[in-house]
């Protein structure tokens, strides 16, 4: 079975939501609809307080290339263009919006009918891509379109689905690929016209055999999607590993996906691209996984974007008494939650919550040279000689040893027998060098 | 309200930590101890828990009361220490002369670098050869105590008296004539230090630390590749001169240096190629003093010439980055 060349681990994957089908989360009495829902600029709210809006209405506009229009994922009115707290406590602009009734865009097709027939030329797909405002769900938020419109002088050779899922916990896209197998592969379709290629590929690591098993029934319609079979290791599902895994192309150092010929999008992705393109509806829905040993309750919610974190939580009952922290996407990259009031967003894929147990971190103890991070790292790269040189500022020596080459993926970190925060140095002394290598002029 | 921890990703940890892998390799010398007590008696143990102790304490006195810094003595490290000592020399020796190379081992080797994990030479060999260097007779005294397995053997190593023998002018092969020299014996028991007389427990040892994937085997298996390699060129040419390689690999402590000292964390390269790059020296120098040089034996030299390589080792051997360098 393919997996990637170098490094990795093996975190136990505690996918104990998986048999949880997805179920519709309750409308909230009032959405807050944050308007930096992506990688880039944040939106240009254009409604006004007292304004009138329906599900699927445009909100905010695009504001650059690498940026996103955002759509209102209630019906109402708007109670105001605020400012408002993110997940980690950062204030951030949202619009919001008292909910009344449930009254969507005429435009948007709300049938369960699954829509095949491509009919839109690969310029319109991601002309429609780009308004419906859908963006990367696999963590980073990324445009879809830019990433569908490969630079002059790069071509396309094939598409990869991420569908590894690779983080612990995590069963969002797992439950959209055994619920909508063929939206999935439709949307997938549809990008790989967008970027005229005729080969494409989805990769599922082992441990989801149902998903693995759904997907190739399912694929025999679409001879040019070839489901691949992964080995379980993390970060699998991170696009330079999943890239070598699948197709065993090597992203160069600096370089882009595109380099190798390849593009990534997300099995999340794949879904929102089928229902803006097919079904003309925008992004403003997602699937999140609320799980952890000490909730009472394992759910994969489908959520209106701007919906309050708490009210997802008090469903489940609340902060379990036993939960430490509250976690906002997978335990090995996903954020720690600050503010429980925050919104969803695009991009939200869980609220995991762990013991204090399972994520207190404990004492650091000397570095004793086993050379496991050396071994976890993905990358290649020396995370022990990192921390060490982060943390004498030797800014030269942390760029001839690549530092800027880091995922920030968490392996060393993780398999650190002397709890060295690795990468929490690492990723400091990362900004730091990436500023100054941006500083300098250009050959 | 409840308050929750905020903190940047990674939210988990492995099940690995420090002392659970220094515990294991106490685990992978046991059955080494084991034999040795069976052989030796309770001399054998003795020895062992004086070694312990004495790492131990002298750990504990200096980071307390000397550097007055956090005690790890639980890490189990210092344990390993002096078991290692402990087994590198002979059974009769003195437990005041034990006690004298803890205190070197730890004390000088271990603790003047900043402790665990600063050290650049393995504390267990300084202990060693500082004892070997200042007591040269009782750490070549292979006599063995009264009522126990080696009763009627007494005298020198296999490695000693292949020395000795060719020194009178003896070939090899009447060497081995004399002293019934077999393979079979070299495998389980034979005379030597507590470390020394059984491959069969070492071995164990060596499995069980790459099934509890502890260490790596690139240094262990590199050392065997030069020693078996460079022993047979030099025997191929001259066998009445040169020991055969199977014999090298079997005798003196080939086996516990290369399994247990040359792959010290904290003392040997953290990089494959460097871990090969470190095995081919220990081989090549372990053999050169055997061969040609004073000493019988030569793999706790062997290991301490290459400890000090190692930062340099380090320094030049890279792991296999990801991706191509950008055009």
């Amino acid at each position: 079975m393919k997996t990637f060349s170098i490094g990795g681990v093996h975190p136990h994957d505690s996918k104990i939501s998986a048999n949880a089908a997805i179920e519709s989360f309750p409308i909230p009495e009032v959405a807050y609809i944050s308007m930096g829902q992506h990688l880039g600029a944040p939106a240009e709210p254009i409604v006004a307080p007292g304004d009138k809006v329906k599900v699927g209405q445009l909100i905010a506009n695009a504001n650059g290339f690498i940026s996103a229009p955002v759509h209102s994922s209630v019906s109402g009115t708007v109670k105001g263009i605020e400012t408002i707290f993110d997940l980690a406590g950062n204030p951030c602009k949202a619009v919001v919006i008292t909910v009344e009734g449930d009254e969507w865009v005429e435009t948007i097709d709300r049938s369960d009918k699954i829509e095949k027939e491509i009919k839109l030329e690969a310029k319109e797909i991601i002309e429609k891509i780009k308004e419906c405002g859908v963006v990367g769900l696999g963590g980073a938020t990324f445009p879809t379109n830019v990433k569908l419109s490969p630079p002059p002088g790069k071509k396309a050779e094939f598409l990869i689905i991420n569908g590894a899922e690779c983080e612990p916990y995590l069963t969002s896209d797992y439950r959209v690929l055994l619920e909508m197998p063929e939206q999935v592969l439709i949307g997938a379709q549809i990008m790989m016209k967008a970027l005229n290629v005729t080969q494409g590929f989805i990769g599922i690591e082992e441990n989801k055999p149902e998903a693995i098993k759904v997907m190739s029934e399912k694929a025999k319609a679409y001879p040019q999607i070839k489901i691949v079979p992964l080995k379980k290791k993390y970060p699998q599902g991170g696009e330079k590993q999943l890239i070598d895994a699948v197709v065993g192309r090597k992203v160069p150092s600096m370089g882009l996906p595109i380099d190798t010929g390849a593009v990534v999008q997300n099995v999340g992705t794949a879904l929102a691209v089928y229902e803006a393109v097919q079904k003309n509806k925008p992004l403003f829905e997602g699937i999140l996984t609320v799980t952890g040993e000490c909730c009472p309750m394992q759910k994969n919610y489908k959520h209106r974007v701007g919906t309050p974190l708490s009210k997802i939580i008090e469903a489940v009952g609340g902060v379990p008494e036993t939960a430490a922290k509250v976690i906002s996407g997978g335990p090995m990259m996903g954020k720690a939650i600050a503010n429980l009031d925050a919104p969803t967003l695009k991009g939200s894929s869980s609220v995991l919550f762990l013991t204090e147990e399972q994520t207190k971190r404990k004492e650091e103890s000397n570095c004793i040279r086993c050379g496991k991070c050396i071994e976890a790292c993905p990358m290649g790269l020396e995370p022990y000689l990192l921390n060490k040189l982060a943390k004498g500022h030797r800014m030269d020596d942390l760029e001839a040893n690549k530092i800027y080459d880091c995922i920030e993926c968490g392996c060393c970190q993780f398999t650190c027998p002397a709890y060295i925060p690795l990468l929490g140095t690492i990723r400091l002394a990362k900004a730091d060098v990436m500023k100054i290598m941006r500083s300098r002029p250009k050959k | 309200m409840k308050k929750l921890l905020v903190s940047p990703s990674p939210h988990i940890h492995g099940k690995e930590n420090t002392r659970n892998l220094m515990r294991d390799v106490v685990i992978a010398l046991l059955p080494t101890v084991a034999v040795s007590i069976y052989c030796f008696g309770l001399s054998a143990l003795k020895l062992a828990l004086v070694g312990v102790l004495a790492c131990v304490a002298v750990e504990y006195v200096i980071a307390k009361f000397m550097l007055k810094t956090k005690v790890t003595v639980c890490d189990y490290s210092a344990v390993i220490t002096g078991l290692l000592l402990a087994l590198n020399v002979p059974i009769n020796t003195p437990w005041w002369v034990l006690v004298i190379g803890s205190i070197v081992a730890i004390g000088v080797a271990k603790m003047t670098f900043g402790g665990l994990g600063q050290n650049l030479f393995n504390p267990a060999l300084v202990g060693r050869v500082f004892l070997l260097i200042s007591f040269p007779v009782i750490m070549t005294d292979w006599s063995v105590p009264a009522n126990t397995l080696f009763d009627a053997v007494s005298g020198s190593t296999p490695l000693g008296i292949v020395k000795e023998g060719l020194a009178q002018g003896m070939t090899l092969s009447q060497i081995y004539a004399e002293n019934n020299f077999s393979y079979a014996q070299m495998l389980f028991t034979r005379i030597g230090s507590a470390g020394e007389i059984s491959a069969i427990a070492l071995l164990l040892g060596f499995v069980y630390l790459l099934v509890r994937r502890v260490i790596r085997p690139h240094i262990t298996l590199s050392i065997w590749g030069t020693v078996f390699v460079f022993s047979g060129i030099l025997w191929l040419c001259n066998p009445e001169q040169f020991t055969d390689p199977i014999f090298n690999l079997l005798t003196g402590g080939m086996l516990l240096g290369s399994i247990f000292m040359a792959t010290d964390y904290v003392t040997s390269p953290m990089e494959p190629k460097g871990m090969v790059i470190f095995g081919v020296g220990i081989g090549i120098i372990t053999i050169l003093i055997r061969e040609f040089g004073a000493y019988p034996e030569g793999i706790s030299f062997a290991i301490l010439i290459m400890n000090a390589t190692v930062p340099l080792i380090n320094m030049f051997c890279k792991p296999k980055r990801f991706g191509k360098e950008a055009k």
